[in-house]
């Protein structure tokens, strides 16, 4: 006998009967792995409150009421898009920021607004000084509440109607652009992530479990692949197709799922040849069922070491991207634009300084969970 | 011994535990013995006996904290190990106290030639100079019987075969001429013939140098030939120690007489005259192109089996016996066309060597592989009835769910294991356990043929008897024809019919059983019994160092 690991001394088969539990006894020690790192496990958490937050943006931010009782009817104008006629106007969407639609609506019910008035498109005419306005905490009242109609003693000129972090050089919510810009980075890099580890594991399973010449040549064609100038391309592209998200997402996909094929491949070209795959040949199992039962499993644990990692890295490029132009389409919510505002806005601090903030925060928290989760799959990892 | 003062070495009532993730386990509870000078003291035991984990603790070479020591004292020499510090540690690791162990492709440094790992020891603890090291490593290398050091001593690890490899580590070990050699199951990996290579020169170490050594082995057989004294251990416990021909002649413990008793035994049914032929394969040839050069210019062969013809009935076991490399288990996977060949290949009346994989599909069910590996074997992401079913999903596609579950229940009951484990995992289980279910997966498509490559070399000794049991009660039920490949003559003998001696790709001998086994023709034949079964080293030199 040699000595392996301490692990082998307390296996019990004793109670055969006993159901099988949620998790494996491997994915509970890795669990446990994961939680034993509280840096990791406590960004998870504050990542998914975040995440499942921004999810709900337009509850939060919006420049529509969540609920109006009017008249005795209930309305959700987030869902649907009321004429202003409804309340006795002519416009074909309500303004709801418009003073003689409030008060009408007031004078017959009631209206829910989000904690913050804004979406992250809405203009606020109402800002004492040109834009970009800095936070509204750091005027006396009398002068934040000066474009509206009574001044300070304005009944809309409450918490709600107030720029928390200013607003940007075209009159918008900051604090609204940021809540908005941090879903749609989050998303983007989630479906980027998803979709280029898709691709990627098929393409690093095929070449790993093939070997010879399918390898030979996949992999000189990867390595042209990726000696493709990214950047240009990317000017190249949204010069010729009118930028959007999936556009966008499109071009970044044909480059990042290279990525994946590296590990991937390693993985399949290791465990091909293992007994229990030869064993599952010898039982006439097909290549497809073996790649997909016997061999990703392998693969798994170093992709799932890897992605997130790949997800502040497609993050990232968005930024970046986005930063330099070239990426979401204008008056879309997204931090590199609002790190271009601060760069051209020096004597606005806050925008700057905010999406920095937000940018770092994410990232921050996306390499901490990373971590712990290598942490949790790393087999030597032991914790006395 | 009595008759002397001080023992070198002795262990006085040493424990180990291993704490992980709270729980604390004792792998060694409370062991003494001792060893004195120029004798040799064998640990005997089964695997998971904490018979390595004793060793490795006497040089405090495990893993703290994973493993600690509740309690115990080990002098070595007056001085107490366990308390000294680890500079003291480190000038009796390597100098008076040398270790070797079971694998020597993995104790060797695969990046530095031999010169350079030996002389590095010399250099280091005795302060020698580099003329004087290499001259000193020719003679040990000599002593330890490598042939025209001079030259070998720019060869690096993997130019070495195996035997040679470990002679590599007795050398280093004996480099500083140390007092006592802990060997922990040095032969282990090694040919039967190169096991009594290795076995003899360790013994002319012992009457040559006086050293004493500490033996640790499974291999009942090498312990009466090597050890002086035996300790008997189980459960982290020592059960039984004495004298060996005391032990061997008359046992005490229970656990001794089991271990004593657990040879592979069974007689091979008898062959049915007239049973249907299952396979054969005319002047089958599996050879690998050496290629060499820019163009890729074919060279030569590596002729792994080169010209081999056989045929197996119904209810036949033919062995395939040889020394690592001979081809046999390549010709296993050549008959059930896991690799491609040249030559004919019968199955049940149908020329398959020029099958593809899909028209092979069908005869998948009636030709079942055992693997060697029990713990490589087993995917460990399914669970075991996972395991078992996985080959019905693909040729018997229209069974239910219940009905693949009872099937999985009956034959798991059949092959000794307990049907409501099913849901577990196989790392859950020992390593007689998960070779039975590797043979449950096999049996569960009613095969005709099995392929058995040395399925019970990774086993203990007494497990090795239950399963060979196990495989000779389901040869009678289901009239199988077996292909038994296997180094280990013992086993062999107890399940085989027929046997085909291989050697280098071609067959050296093929004959019945009882006349290759009582009655050996060629050399090379006696020269592969003689090692496996008195571990002695025929004088012929039929045999490859």
């Amino acid at each position: 006998m040699s000595i392996t690991h301490p692990d082998d001394f307390v296996a019990d088969v004793t109670d055969a009967n006993a159901k099988r539990p949620f998790l494996s006894p491997i994915n509970k020690r890795r669990w446990g792995n994961f939680k034993a790192n509280k840096r990791g496990y406590w960004s998870l958490w504050i990542f998914l409150f975040l995440f499942i937050a921004s999810l709900f943006a337009e509850f939060i931010a919006n420049d529509r009421p969540i609920l109006i009782s009017y008249k005795g009817e209930y309305l959700s104008p987030i869902f649907t898009d009321y004429p202003e006629e409804k309340f006795g106007g002519f416009l074909a969407v309500t303004d709801y920021h418009d003073p003689v639609n409030i008060e009408e609506i007031e004078a017959n019910g009631w209206m829910i607004w989000p904690p913050i008035r804004y979406s992250y498109r809405t203009v606020n005419k109402n800002i004492p000084r040109p834009a970009p306005s800095p936070p509204t905490w750091l005027m006396d009242t009398d002068e934040a509440c000066k474009k509206y109609a009574k001044g300070a003693d304005d009944p809309l000129c409450t918490y709600g109607n107030w720029n928390w972090l200013g607003t940007d050089d075209q009159g918008r919510d900051v604090t609204s652009r940021l809540i908005y810009g941090f879903r749609i980075s989050i998303q983007f890099g989630l479906i980027l992530t998803l979709f280029s580890a898709l691709i990627g594991i098929s393409a690093g399973a095929v070449q790993g479990y093939y070997g010879g010449w399918v390898d030979l040549l996949f992999q000189r064609f990867i390595e042209i692949w990726t000696s493709m100038p990214l950047l240009f391309l990317l000017i190249i592209i949204s010069s010729v197709l009118p930028p959007g998200f999936w556009i966008l997402l499109g071009i970044m996909l044909i480059f990042s799922w290279t990525g994946f094929v590296g590990i991937v491949r390693a993985e399949f070209l290791r465990a091909r040849n293992f007994e229990y795959v030869n064993a599952a040949r010898a039982l006439g199992v097909g290549n497809r069922t073996i790649m997909f039962r016997h061999l990703l499993p392998n693969a798994m644990v170093a992709t799932l070491t890897f992605l997130p990692f790949i997800l502040s890295g497609s993050i990232g490029a968005l930024t970046t991207l986005d930063f330099l132009g070239f990426g979401l389409p204008p008056g879309s919510p997204s931090l590199g634009e609002m790190l271009s505002q601060g760069k051209n806005n020096l004597h606005a601090p806050w925008l700057g300084i905010m999406g920095f903030v937000v940018i770092s925060v994410m990232l921050s928290l996306l390499i901490f969970i990373g971590e712990a989760t290598r942490d949790a799959f790393d087999p030597r990892k032991t914790f006395v | 011994m009595k008759d002397k003062t001080e023992p070198l070495l002795s262990v006085e009532n040493l424990s180990v535990a291993f704490t992980t993730s709270g729980k604390t386990s004792t792998a060694v509870n409370n062991i003494s013995f001792h060893i004195g000078k120029g004798e040799t003291v064998a640990l005997v035991g089964e695997s998971g006996s904490g018979k390595s984990v004793s060793a490795l603790s006497i040089l405090k070479l495990l893993p703290y904290p994973p493993a600690s020591h509740p309690s115990g004292k080990i002098f070595f020499k007056g001085k107490d190990l366990l308390a000294a510090s680890e500079q003291e540690l480190r000038g009796v690791r390597g100098n008076d106290v040398t270790m070797i162990f079971q694998e020597p492709m993995t104790s060797l440094n695969p990046l530095h030639t031999i010169e350079q790992q030996i002389g590095e020891i010399l250099t280091t603890h005795r302060g020698m100079t580099n003329d004087e090291a290499r001259k000193r490593t020719i003679e040990l290398l000599n002593q330890v019987g490598i042939r025209e050091p001079e030259k070998r001593l720019g060869a690096y690890p993997h130019q070495m075969s195996g035997g040679q490899r470990q002679r590599v580590m007795i050398a280093m070990s004996l480099a500083n001429e140390p007092e006592l050699l802990i060997a922990d199951e040095p032969t282990t990996a090694l040919d039967v013939t190169v096991q009594a290579q290795i076995l003899g020169l360790l013994g002319e170490m012992k009457k040559g140098r006086g050293l004493s050594m500490l033996f640790i082995t499974h291999d009942l057989g090498i312990v009466r030939k090597i050890a002086d004294r035996v300790c008997v251990m189980t459960n982290g416990e020592i059960v039984e120690h004495g004298p060996t021909a005391e032990i061997f002649d008359n046992p005490q413990h229970e656990y001794t007489k089991h271990l004593l008793a657990a040879e592979p035994k069974g007689n091979p049914p008898k062959l049915k005259k007239g049973a249907e032929v299952i396979i054969e394969g005319e002047d089958m040839k599996v050879w690998f192109p050496i290629k060499k050069g820019f163009m890729r210019k074919t060279v030569d062969h590596v002729k792994a089996v080169d010209g081999i013809s056989l045929q197996l009935r119904a209810g036949q076991t033919l062995g395939v016996v040889g020394e690592s490399g001979s081809g046999k288990t390549t010709l296993g996977l050549a008959l059930t066309r896991m690799i491609s060949s040249k030559g004919r290949i019968g199955f049940i009346g149908q020329d398959i060597n020029s099958y593809s994989f899909n028209e092979m599909k069908p005869l998948r069910s009636d030709m079942q592989i055992v693997f060697q590996d029990p713990y490589g074997s087993l995917s460990p992401r399914m669970s075991v009835s996972e395991i078992i079913a996985e080959g019905m999903e693909i040729h018997m596609p229209n069974l239910g769910a219940n009905e693949v579950d009872d099937r999985v229940a009956s034959i798991l009951e059949e092959v000794g294991l307990d049907p409501a484990t099913r849901h577990r995992y196989p790392h859950e289980f020992s390593g007689g356990q998960r070779q039975r279910m590797a043979i449950a997966r096999a049996m569960i498509l009613e095969p005709k043929f099995v392929m058995l490559d040395e399925p019970t070399s990774a086993l203990d000794m007494s497990v090795q008897a239950q399963v060979v049991e196990l495989l000779l009660r389901l040869q009678e039920e289901r009239n199988l024809a077996y292909l038994f490949i296997s180094h280990d003559l013992k086993v062999v003998r107890a399940l085989a019919n027929d046997v085909i001696v291989m050697r280098l790709g071609k067959v050296v001998e093929h004959g019945p059983a009882e006349q290759i086994f009582d009655n050996p023709q060629t050399d090379y034949t006696k020269a592969l019994m003689a090692a496996a079964f008195n571990l002695e080293v025929t004088p012929t030199g039929a045999v490859n160092q």
